[in-house]
């Protein structure tokens, strides 16, 4: 029956779709096809037909259309179908509408922006953007958005600007996406335009309303200061859309417009990053949506992410981030692998502004952690990566190793190897263990590190760790000689890791007197033995060899030749590599020489010594000035030699350095004149480019002759003069190649720096939001293996475990308690005793949002005040149980250590007023995340607050 | 934004190919085998996303069907995974009840459907009835034309005769 159903449907198809009984033919056959390799032969018997009948000279244009569309097919199976590309282009040239499109269609599935064939099918798409009929306008459009690149962009770009105040909004609405495309392509070239986009955003369309917010999104990333000023017409629209004010027609399963709310969030993002007055416009709203928005459809679900993106990015209040808290946590605990994906992500976001987030979904994330989804699993080690510090980088780096060491693909091989560089990098507690992990990734993915890394290591084992401990370098070398003898023995090592093992053990091999220099040597013939066809690892064997002997017979010591080492010169020395060569002619030239000279050319353990170097080579001149008098010719330089060239080709020269493009023209040829125009007065008569936003693009004057009527000013001469005769070449679509420079695209001013430097505004505000945060700490501890326990301890730090012990120590203060004295630096006696400080905004509270939503104290008067100088400093200095090694007072650690406390004179009362506040609610929340983990499926055992505590020690 | 679209059977036959940033003919057959690899050996209830080359990769099955899209790393991917079913309802609105054949023996038609609503790698219109009104002006306008052509070469045969 269903194969009765099917072959109906091919029938109706056959006869109305217009193909073919071959197409169809060929569709079946490749469907019926067992294999890959059937499926490539009867495509290729196919093009072999088709490549037959299109040189035919006259074909039907009807069957040319089916032709192409068979090409595509072919194409769109992997095969090279470029023979057919040029019809399709012609067939695009159509005046019947139905081929017209179909020609469009093939041309943009054929071409690419860079093909040759593009600028054939400019002239054809000038055309159309002027035709009567939308459709091919519309038509003309698409492939406009595919087709055109930068060098033929000022072709299409007056039409397509002027198409803007098309009356059909489906042109409107691809006019302002081709805008979107040329952006992407060129930003230089529509950036006159913003006025035009702003007064897109205010059309009648929802639909062109919804497509503007594409460039402007695009526009606003990159500049987001500029546009400052649309921040409440964009927050009036999201609000409108949100209150399903738009037509019904725009409802997705029953959510108001969900993508341009999605896109007008992601514009608010950059908006109201670190900018407060921006951001408070945008509470409200986001309130709101926090709101409406339900979590049960797939669609609302991608709303709340995109608020809690939009939240983590602007400036930070506490309702709406109890709010993204809230929803936050409710993906980790979906059953959905999307939304705990989600989840994840969104947590990574958040974190950013208070690190202490993430402690209450440990269980959550190391559950992802040990997810078999491998996508689930990326997402959470980007997270762990987000979140690592000195406390916990051992454990998580050593996950991220074992991750490493079991997948093969090599893109994200890569990507972990570097963010392990990096984290050891930043986090080490110790050399040791820092050289360990390197060890292990250039074991593991030796291939993939960038080289940079690897000058790294040798590097920092050579410096050591900057301070002037000899004693602790001298040791770090030993341990790194040591493993790296013992790392030899492993069968297959990467060549960069060899490079850096033949390296370290050339240089500090002998240096502690523990390994004999034969024995060292023995190991480096091996290597090069080993790795006979890798020349570079070569050449670092050899050089190694010459550093220990230089070292050793410099020190008065005999060293006898060994048999294989001598093997290995003796084949050096007959390379084919002139540097291996060089190196093995070195060395034997060094063994000749007395110590006192080997000294001098091989200093031990001066690698890190500045080498100077003079670069007029001045002991050269006695040389050049007798050659000179002999009569060879002076020296000239590079630069001047090219000077010369020009010179001697001055109009190609020329030509192309004052169109360092070499960008295509397509206006019309201008009129010979009377005052003949060269290249060299090319650049005055440039028109400057202007950034102001709303001008008229003087510059544009020059793509068109059209377009010059408005623009008097800048027409030259020879355009009058065309203008009066009325004579015009058409020659659009054919290079200019002499007379006035065509346009220039203006250079958009880069104010990148601005937007980063707002970022860490935020940053510095976050911390504050959080020590009101911390009072909050969930009491239940879910019955889950003790490896995962010990995991989450490691991951998330010991505060869960300090907090159960603070429990007895905490006593009644008053609740008006001043935030500032909070923040001055507590008594070193109570340093393990953590008390909260201002009550409200309950960051973590998740049950009721009614209760976090009437905060006793505004919130952002206490960020205020916690602002003193003082403040972070002093979290600095609250030391930490496990940290072994905090090296320097990192960004990170600042943010999650024990925070601020009572000031030792500001009273005990002080102290304890604030707790009696927290005692009722806490209560309350440990039943609230009790139910959570019950929800996401953890069993709580009882109570056991010492847990955490205990698994520290 | 979406740097392309990919429908895939089961069997891993490509159904269609939209690439919105370029692509060489060569790599769009590594891209097209890479990820089909990668998609279809994945379990039920997995992630809809893959990370591949630093990009995202959207997929979302329909009987035999696997809808991909790759976007960028910092686009949403639940936003993306509407966009698919978006489509997807467009495509049974004007099929009435798509089924794979019908995207097999009308390719070029799913491509127009798909040209208007995606855009430059962008969705470019969310409202389903615009979508379907401007297909139909379209079909009609081709129609039209055909009909006319039908009418001009039957005259041509008539005074042929």
């Amino acid at each position: 029956m269903e194969q009765l159903k099917s072959i109906g449907r091919e029938l109706a198809m056959g006869s109305q779709g217009g193909s073919s009984k071959e197409f169809l033919d060929l569709v079946k056959s490749i469907g019926e096809a067992r294999s890959k390799s059937e499926e490539d032969r009867i495509i290729l018997r196919e093009l072999e037909t088709l490549r037959r009948r299109l040189s035919d000279p006259d074909i039907p244009r009807r069957k040319m259309k089916e032709y192409l569309l068979r090409l595509a097919y072919a194409e769109m199976l992997g095969h090279d179908a470029s023979f057919g590309y040029i019809h399709a282009v012609k067939m695009a040239h159509d005046d019947n509408i139905m081929l017209k499109r179909t020609g469009y269609l093939t041309v943009a599935l054929f071409l690419d922006e860079g093909h040759d064939l593009i600028i054939l099918i400019v002239n054809t798409i000038q055309k159309d953007l002027r035709s009567d009929n939308y459709l091919v306008v519309c038509a003309a459009l698409v492939a406009v958005c595919k087709l055109i690149n930068e060098e033929t962009i000022p072709a299409v770009l007056p039409q397509v600007v002027e198409l803007l105040n098309h009356p059909k909004e489906a042109v409107r609405k691809k006019a302002v996406m081709a805008l979107h495309r040329f952006h992407q392509k060129s930003p230089g070239s529509v950036s006159h335009l913003v006025s035009n986009f702003r007064k897109r955003l205010c059309d009648n369309d929802p639909g062109v309303m919804g497509a503007t917010l594409c460039p402007l999104f695009d526009l606003i990333s990159e500049d987001a200061s500029s546009y400052k000023d649309l921040v409440v017409s964009l927050v009036g629209i999201l609000k409108q859309v949100a209150e399903k004010r738009l037509p019904t027609t725009y409802d997705y399963h029953h959510m108001p417009a969900p993508f341009i709310q999605i896109k007008l969030l992601k514009i608010l993002a950059l908006l109201g990053s670190g900018d407060k007055q921006a951001s408070n416009h945008m509470y409200a709203v986001l309130t709101e949506i926090f709101r409406k928005c339900e979590s049960s459809s797939n669609i609302g679900n991608a709303i709340l992410y995109e608020c809690v993106c939009c939240v983590s990015s602007i400036y930070p209040n506490s309702k709406v981030l109890d709010a993204a808290i809230e929803a936050t946590s409710k993906f980790l605990k979906s059953e959905s692998h999307n939304l705990k994906y989600m989840g994840i992500d969104a947590l990574g976001r958040l974190i950013r502004i208070n690190p202490d987030i993430a402690e209450e979904h440990q269980l959550a994330v190391i559950d992802c952690l040990e997810d078999p989804d491998d996508t689930l699993k990326r997402k959470t080690f980007e997270l762990l990566y987000k979140m690592t510090k000195s406390t916990n980088v051992e454990v998580i780096v050593d996950r991220m190793i074992d991750y490493m060491i079991n997948i093969t693909d090599s893109h994200y091989k890569t990507e972990i190897a570097s963010r392990c560089v990096e984290l050891a990098e930043q986090f080490a507690p110790s050399n040791q263990w820092f050289i360990q992990i390197m060890n292990k990734v250039f074991e593991h993915a030796g291939d993939l590190v960038n080289p940079r890394v690897a000058h790294n290591l040798m590097r920092l084992i050579a410096e050591g760790f900057g301070e002037d401990d000899e004693g602790a370098d001298t040791q770090l070398r030993s341990s790194a000689v040591a493993s790296y003898l013992r790392i030899l023995g492993e069968p297959k090592l990467p060549s960069l890791f060899l490079q850096v093992i033949c390296w370290v053990l050339g240089e500090y091999g002998t240096a502690d007197g523990r390994h004999s220099a034969s024995y060292i040597i023995g190991k480096l013939c091996d290597v090069a033995e080993a790795h006979s066809s890798d020349d570079t690892v070569k050449a670092y064997a050899v050089s190694a060899i010459m550093k220990i002997f230089a070292f050793e017979l410099a020190a008065g010591r005999k060293v006898e030749m060994l048999p294989e080492c001598q093997t290995l010169i003796d084949e050096v020395l007959a390379s084919h590599s002139t540097d291996l060569q060089q190196r093995a002619y070195e060395f034997q030239a060094l063994l000749a020489l007395s110590p006192q000279a080997i000294e001098n050319v091989m200093p031990p353990d001066a690698s890190c010594e500045d080498i100077e170097i003079d670069t007029s080579l001045p002991f050269l001149n006695n040389y050049i000035n007798q050659a000179i008098e002999n009569g060879a010719r002076p020296y000239i330089s590079e630069s001047e030699r090219l000077g010369t060239v020009n010179t001697i080709t001055p109009a190609s020269a020329s030509h192309y350095q004052q169109d360092p493009a070499h960008s295509l023209r397509f206006e019309a040829y201008e009129l010979p004149k009377p005052r003949a125009p060269t290249p060299s007065i090319q650049p005055s008569s440039t028109p400057l480019p202007t950034i102001s936003s709303d001008l008229v693009p003087v510059s544009e004057a020059t793509y068109t002759t059209r377009e010059e009527q408005h623009n008097p000013k800048v027409q030259t001469l020879a355009d009058q003069i065309s203008a009066e005769i009325g004579v015009r070449l058409k020659l659009e679509g054919v290079q200019k190649k002499w007379g006035q420079q065509t346009y220039s695209s203006p250079s958009a001013p880069s104010t990148s720096s601005s937007s980063t430097q707002k970022a860490t505004n935020g940053m510095v505000t976050s911390d504050t939001i959080r020590q009101s945060s911390l009072d909050s700490r969930k009491q239940q501890v879910p019955e889950v293996s003790a490896e995962k326990q010990r995991l989450a301890a490691s991951l998330f730090g010991k505060k869960a475990a300090e907090k159960k012990a603070q429990g007895g120590t905490r006593r009644p203060v008053k609740e008006s308690q001043p935030a500032v004295a909070t923040s001055a630096p507590e008594p070193p006696k109570e340093e393990k005793v953590v008390v909260p400080v201002a009550p409200p905004p309950d960051l973590l509270d998740l049950g009721e949002p009614s209760e976090t939503a009437t905060p006793t104290i505004d919130p952002f008067k206490q960020l205020e005040g916690l602002l003193g100088p003082g403040a972070s400093s002093d979290v600095v200095s609250a030391p930490s149980p496990s940290v072994s090694a905090v090296k320097t007072p990192d960004l990170m650690s600042m943010f999650t250590d024990p925070p601020p406390v009572v000031d030792s004179k500001s009273s005990e009362k002080g102290v304890v007023s604030s707790t009696i506040a927290k005692k009722g609610p806490n209560v309350k929340e440990a039943l609230q995340k009790d139910a959570a983990a019950r929800q996401v499926g953890v069993t709580p055992s009882g109570n056991n607050p010492n847990l955490f505590k205990d698994l520290l020690g | 934004m979406i740097n392309f679209v990919l429908l895939i059977s089961r069997q891993g036959k490509v159904r269609l190919t939209k690439w919105y940033s370029p692509y060489a003919q060569k790599e769009r057959s590594k891209v097209i085998r890479e990820l089909s690899g990668l998609i279809l050996t994945r379990a039920p209830k997995l992630c809809n996303f893959v990370e591949w080359r630093g990009f995202k990769v959207v997929y979302r099955r329909y009987a035999s069907l696997y809808f991909c899209m790759c976007i960028n790393a910092d686009d949403n991917e639940l936003e993306v995974l509407e966009i698919i079913h978006h489509f997807v309802e467009i495509l049974d609105r004007y099929f009435g009840s798509v089924c794979e054949l019908d995207l097999i023996f009308n390719f070029h038609k799913a491509y127009y459907i798909l040209d208007e609503i995606l855009l430059a790698g962008e969705l470019q219109e969310s409202s389903k009835k615009n979508v379907a009104r401007l297909i139909a002006a379209q079909d009609s306008l081709v129609e039209a034309a055909k009909e006319e052509s039908n009418s001009i070469s039957n005259i041509i045969a008539q005074a042929a005769k």
